[in-house]
């Protein structure tokens, strides 16, 4: 789905410089994990908003549900209980889903023109009519976000809710966050916001608070605040350096068109050989000694 | 709420205790972290369970499951001994200094006036000295022993850390870094507000629960005040309205009560219901209960409600016994019930036992159920495998299904539980042939008083007089009924009443409830009104909607100001005195003209216009609260008094003949068992919706590690848990949040138990919970012991 | 009785089929392979209806390439031995590249640049084959784990890589030695052609014909 007031900044697979005359605000989602309280108000939201549902699965014994993001679940809670080292209790809860990375991995990764795109205000956007379904974004993203649908083999996640943000809404589950832990603005309002936030918790003893913008990928916009920075890893995994590694980087940026050049030098050597040295002919006429 | 949702955010401490306001109130939850963010307010949990709410907490501690009277006993305590009490708010403001009959007394777990035989209490000796004039007698200098000061700290001095711990299994530490918490607010300038909902009520001591909260916030003098109370915080959008509205059937709307067998006359009744003040200048309000009555009356019946025949007095029942949700059970399973409507109620889940109602409504004759959707009671007699094992052909009871609207499909108001009433508009219609909940029941009144009318009956004038003044009969319309609970004037041109002050007992006002009397006023329907702006900050926002009473959004609000009128905290200011009347950013609970010296106390509706700290013949378990372990307790004795077996659970509570046998003991049930919601559900109801069942699709239990390390179980794992009435099986999520206690030296396990599943629904169908929870409530508001109980646990 | 313009059957027609097979097989892979290692040549896409279908059908041509080439490979092993007047060609073979090759080693079936390809082929084929089947959306990939599957990715086009620029070799080398291309065709080579480039085969083949 094209937002037609959202400017592009960046498509898949394309050569070619995007139609980069309009500038927008750089916008962000901040999620802040001290605030949350796992309600799942945002995959409710998510859900409606975006009429996608999930299959009514199973209990596997967390209250994570649905286990894992799909085509039909762009957001998910995830939960982690975890004994500090002082013997204190944490659950800690953390709202799974598309970081929207300033230098994104799947886009990068993404081999059809134009499925995926990167809107001036940062976005990051599958465009599912150009996907062609060969799962790259799966392997390019590093936080492991992207899903295949299995009955139309497309890729989905979650759209920052561009289209409600193209209209001026702020996206479906920041409306929805019964306690604020979800806020939406421009990323500059967001960081701002976030210094605030970052001082209360020090204040409260969490010394390690801290904004989760990692600059491996860009940084993204989607930012957490996190209680305990200096070990992401504690909230279900979440990426402690993340980055497209320096040999995906090598890969695509240099080693590829490389590739490409060496198939066509190999070409343009056989013919340039053939024109030169000629054919290599057995002589009909060469006799037997 | 004695508050309000948004007041939450002017707290300073926060105290979620008999509740799990994040799990259970998200949306009410922002004011706590609005509270947190803004005042840098601090949030303290105590649960038997590491909760959503204990997720986002500065503290948390554990609690042993039905123990909540131990922990607030001993803060009391410690309130008192290390003088963490507001002392002017105490002295003024509450009956600390009241003195109570000298035969009054104490001992060994059981108040004066016990009689076993009935398991209820001769509450004579309950009640306050009286002088000539009267008035109850007060000591000033609060050192009569028999002062209530003096009483309290007796009673309470028992509860000490040591014994607090070995109760609750809470940590000594754990227990007094709360403690201190708690008395910080003792101060004029620091407000702690306290959450509960049903983790309090849901005990056999479930109301004193509340009281003893609410004194320990009249000690810190946080009534009254913003960012303060004692707030219940209700499950249901409307269950405050239902409340309001005549909850019992031994209630009328407005909490006034039916006449009973004993009221022989309309005198007689009027009489008993109205109180006498009980110390000079106060107001005691339920003065006006001939006002209130006669009103509503003349809202009932009408033209046929007149001064001769006592405002139709005789056409309203006079009920003999308990009317709670165990009674008509109780009598259902007898066989004394034939007839049962059963509207947006699903008591097959939702009451205990769910055998002993199965087996009561097979003794029905028909059972008319209103709802919008199937329910497990509605198919009671269906049987649906091992989820409700029933054999069709045995259960003759003729069901009826009428379908209902849905609380989209209709205008009306809700009122939340910080009592503000908000009116909402339809958004869709109802699908197929439903009906309003309103026109059903119309429908079925206009029928039985057509048959009436056309065949007689033993006693027809209550159905034949009722006042059915409704354009469409058989609709009556939302904004009809406002109007009419609202009331207006029978004199002139019939005005709309703006207020209950405007209430007569002549009847020449018509009003459906006074406490809503003034929310359809005549300038339109309160209610409506969506001004949120907020002068103060406070978010007192008078013009949202409309607050009972008399869109008051803090209740005894005079308490805010000291005794000469000025605000404790002069930055959270509600009301004040300035000089020649109340005014302020709420509407003063206190008449207007009442000079600080005529020391009009801010507990209008109190005899004696001041708090409670001992609570006379109100509870029917005792003026002060006490211990008392759950009816299904892990520990052989009551640690508070571990001599005197009849006092080791409420001996207050009602026992229904049978039920006793129902309950389990510890060598067989070992673990206590605890039912709750879970956010991503509302009770029985979104099962039957795809996103909710999505987000929570299967019936599970929650067990700690320990417990699961000795039995063998991970996380997934299919097990039984199962009490002495049933069983039910489901997934178990194995988890740090619950511990094991440390109770008097030995280990208590918890199994926790959400209650959601049922066998009807989209999301998998489960084992009613409820199969396993005992028969048993409340000494005074009968609700059954949910939250603790005794449960074994096995691998299925 | 020799003459130079005698044939000489170089491939059987199961061996000749057997290759062509191969060859349209890999050149359905190479393109809609192509298509997505660079968006220079993502056009190849549209020879296969788009995209999407080039992505569905790339992996189906890859193993029916697999299983052939197997068949191929089983064929063809035992000429692919590299013998000392292998070693010996090789050292002459700038030489023979300028058309400039004397008195060559009496090399057999295949001059050792074949058998380098075979080997080539031998270690690239199953390898695109296996990390193909990693990388198989949605039906085998969705089982790996996310590292896995992005090595595989990658190695998976390197080695894509190595395969098509031997392929080109292997193409342009058929061109370059003419007759070379009618022995895949037709089957036979004449004698005069067998002498010149495979002198030990032709050897073999004309043994006991005296």
């Amino acid at each position: 789905m094209k937002e037609q007031s959202l400017n592009i900044e960046r498509r898949s697979a394309t050569t070619t410089p995007s139609p980069g005359v309009r500038h927008t605000v750089e916008v962000a989602k901040l999620i802040d994990i001290s605030k949350c309280i796992g309600c799942k108000a945002c995959q409710a939201a998510c859900m409606e908003w975006n009429d996608i549902r999930d299959k009514i699965g199973t209990c596997e014994g967390t209250y994570a549900n649905p286990a894992d993001l799909s085509a039909g679940s762009w957001t998910v809670m995830r939960y982690a209980e975890v004994e500090t080292k002082d013997g204190r209790l944490e659950w800690l809860m953390r709202k799974d889903g598309c970081m929207h990375c300033a230098d994104p991995g799947c886009l990068k990764s993404c081999p059809a023109p134009g499925a995926i795109v990167q809107h001036s205000n940062g976005i990051v956007n599958f465009q599912q009519e150009n996907c062609t379904g060969c799962g790259y974004c799966i392997t390019g993203c590093p936080f492991n976000i992207p899903r295949l649908s299995p009955d139309d083999h497309k890729a989905y996640k979650c759209t920052l809710c561009s289209d409600r943000i193209a209209t001026g809404m702020e996206p479906a589950c920041a409306k929805a966050c019964p306690t604020g832990a979800i806020m939406f603005g421009s990323k500059k309002a967001m960081l701002h916001h976030a210094e605030g936030r970052i001082t209360d918790l020090k204040e409260r003893g969490y010394r390690q608070a801290g904004l989760y913008n990692p600059a491996g990928v860009g940084g993204t916009h989607v930012m957490y605040v996190l209680p305990h920075a200096d070990t992401p890893e504690l909230y279900s995994g979440l990426a402690k350096d993340p980055q497209l590694s320096t040999l995906v980087l090598f890969w695509k940026g240099i080693a590829k068109p490389l590739m490409g050049y060496s198939l066509g030098l190999a070409v343009l050597t056989g013919i340039f050989h053939y024109v030169t040295v000629g054919p290599n002919e057995a002589d009909e006429d060469e006799t037997e000694e | 709420m004695t508050n309000h949702w948004v007041d939450i955010k002017n707290a300073d401490l926060i105290l979620i205790m008999g509740g799990n306001a994040a799990e259970a109130h998200p949306c009410g939850f922002k004011w706590v972290t609005e509270a947190k963010a803004h005042r840098k307010a601090k949030l303290v949990v105590v649960d038997p369970r590491f909760t959503r709410s204990a997720a986002v907490a500065d503290y948390y501690a554990p609690i042993r499951s039905g123990t909540d009277i131990a922990f607030l006993g001993g803060v009391i305590n410690y309130l008192v001994t290390n003088d963490k009490i507001l002392h002017e708010y105490v002295q003024a403001y509450t009956n600390a200094t009241f003195l109570v009959n000298p035969d009054f007394n104490f001992a060994e777990g059981m108040f004066s006036g016990y009689d076993a035989e009935t398991r209820s209490y001769d509450t004579a000796t309950w009640s306050y000295q009286l002088g000539a004039d009267g008035y109850a007698k007060i000591d000033e200098t609060m050192q009569d022993p028999n002062c209530v000061m003096q009483l309290m700290k007796k009673h309470f001095s028992r509860y000490t850390p040591e014994l607090v711990s070995r109760i609750t299994g809470t940590p000594v530490e754990q227990f007094l870094t709360i403690c201190e918490m708690i008395g910080s607010t003792a101060v004029p300038d620091r407000v702690m507000t306290s959450m509960y909902a049903l983790g309090w009520t849901q005990h056999s001591v479930g109301s004193e629960n509340i009281r003893c909260m609410a004194m320990i916030q009249l000690l810190l003098g946080n009534i009254g005040v913003a960012g303060g109370g004692i707030n219940a915080l209700r499950g249901h959008c409307n269950v405050q309205g239902i409340t309001d509205m005549c909850l019992f059937g031994e209630s009328l709307p407005g909490y006034m009560k039916l006449p009973t067998e004993s009221d022989a006359s309309f005198g007689d009744y009027l009489t008993r219901m109205t109180p006498k003040p009980l110390r000079p200048n106060q107001i005691n309000y339920w003065s006006n209960y001939p006002k209130f009555f006669v009103s509503l009356m003349k809202a009932w019946y009408g033209e046929a409600a007149t001064k001769d025949n006592n405002f139709g007095f005789d056409l309203l029942p006079k009920i003999k016994g308990p009317s709670d949700a165990l009674a008509i059970f109780e009598r259902m399973y007898q066989g004394e019930i034939n007839g049962f409507f059963c509207q947006g109620y699903n008591p097959l889940a939702a009451v205990a036992n769910k055998k002993k109602v199965s087996t009561a409504l097979a003794k029905l004759k028909y059972l008319v159920v209103i709802d919008p959707l199937p329910t497990e009671t509605s198919e009671f007699w269906k049987n649906h495998g091992v989820l409700n094992d029933v054999d069709p052909a045995a259960i003759q009871t003729e069901v009826f299904r009428l379908s209902s609207t849905l609380f989209a499909e209709e205008d009306g108001s809700y009122t939340n539980s910080g009592r503000v009433i908000q009116w909402l508009w339809k958004a869709v219609d109802g699908p197929g042939e439903s009906k309003g909940d309103v026109e059903i029941v119309s429908r079925i009144y206009l029928k039985l008083r057509e048959m009436y009318a056309k065949e007689g009956g033993a006693y027809p004038d209550p159905v034949l007089q009722l006042s059915w003044p409704y354009s469409i009969p058989e609709q009556p319309s939302s904004t009809e009924l406002a109007r009419e609970i609202s009331g207006r004037a029978l004199t002139g041109d019939g005005e709309q009443l703006s207020g209950f002050g405007q209430l007569k007992d002549d009847g020449s006002t018509a009003c459906g409830n006074w406490l809503y009397c003034g929310m359809w006023s005549p300038a339109g329907n309160l209610a409506a009104r969506r001004d949120n702006s907020d002068p103060s900050g406070l978010g007192q926002t008078l013009n949202w909607g409309f607050a009972w009473p008399a869109n008051r959004r803090i209740l005894y609000n005079r308490a805010s100001c000291d005794v000469a009128g000025n605000p404790w905290d002069p930055s959270r200011m509600v009301i004040k005195w300035n000089g020649s009347k109340w005014v302020g950013n709420d509407i003063p609970d206190m008449r207007l003209n009442a000079r600080p010296e005529e020391m009009v106390m801010p507990f209008i509706m109190h005899q004696e216009g001041v708090g409670r700290l001992f609570g006379l013949n109100k509870l029917k378990d005792g003026p002060f609260p006490e211990h008392y372990e759950p009816f299904e307790s892990p520990l052989a004795k009551n640690l508070m008094h571990p001599d005197n077996p009849e006092s080791k659970c409420n001996p207050a509570v009602r026992i229904f003949m049978g039920d006793l046998d129902s309950f389990g003991k510890p060598d067989k049930f070992p673990y206590v068992g605890t039912t709750y919601r879970l956010t991503e559900h509302y009770h029985f109801w979104t099962k039957h919706s795809r996103i909710n069942a999505i987000l929570q699709p299967e019936q599970f239990v929650e067990i700690g590690e320990e417990l699961a390390k000795e039995k063998g179980l991970k996380d997934g794992d299919k097990v039984i848990v199962s009490s002495n009435r049933g069983h039910v099986k489901a997934v178990a999520v194995v988890t740090k949040r619950i511990k094991t206690m440390d109770v008097d030296g030995r280990k208590v396990h918890t199994v926790g138990i959400p209650i959601h599943w049922g066998f009807m629904g989209l999301a998998k169908n489960g084992y009613i919970t409820n199969t396993l929870t005992p028969y048993v409530g409340d000494a005074t508001a009968q609700t059954p012991e949910f939250k603790a109980f005794l449960v074994n646990i096995e691998k299925a | 009785m020799n003459s130079n313009s005698t044939l000489l059957q170089r491939h059987t027609p199961q061996v000749r089929a057997n290759h062509w097979f191969v060859v349209i097989a890999f050149t359905l892979v190479a393109l809609s392979g192509l298509a997505f290692f660079h968006p220079a040549f993502y056009f190849l896409s549209n020879l296969f209806g788009g995209g999407p279908w080039a992505r569905i059908l790339h992996p189906f041509a890859g193993v029916v390439l697999f299983l052939a080439f197997l068949l191929l490979v089983a064929r063809q092993w035992r000429h692919n031995r590299i013998t000392a007047a292998d070693r010996q060609w090789q050292q002459q073979m700038m030489a023979i590249m300028m058309n400039r090759g004397h008195d060559l080693p009496e090399i057999g079936r295949y001059n050792i640049g074949q058998k380098y390809l075979f080997r080539t082929l031998l270690v690239m084929i199953p390898l695109l084959f296996l990390t193909g089947i990693v990388i198989w959306q949605p039906y085998f990939a969705p089982e790996f784990p996310i590292g896995v599957v992005r090595l595989a990715v990658m190695t998976h086009a390197i080695v894509a890589f190595i395969a098509m620029i031997s392929i080109i070799v292997h193409i342009y080398a058929a061109y370059w030695t003419k007759g070379a291309i009618r022995g895949m065709i037709r089957g036979t080579v004449t004698a005069a052609w067998a002498k010149h480039h495979y002198p030990g085969w032709y050897k073999e083949m004309t043994k006991g014909r005296e």
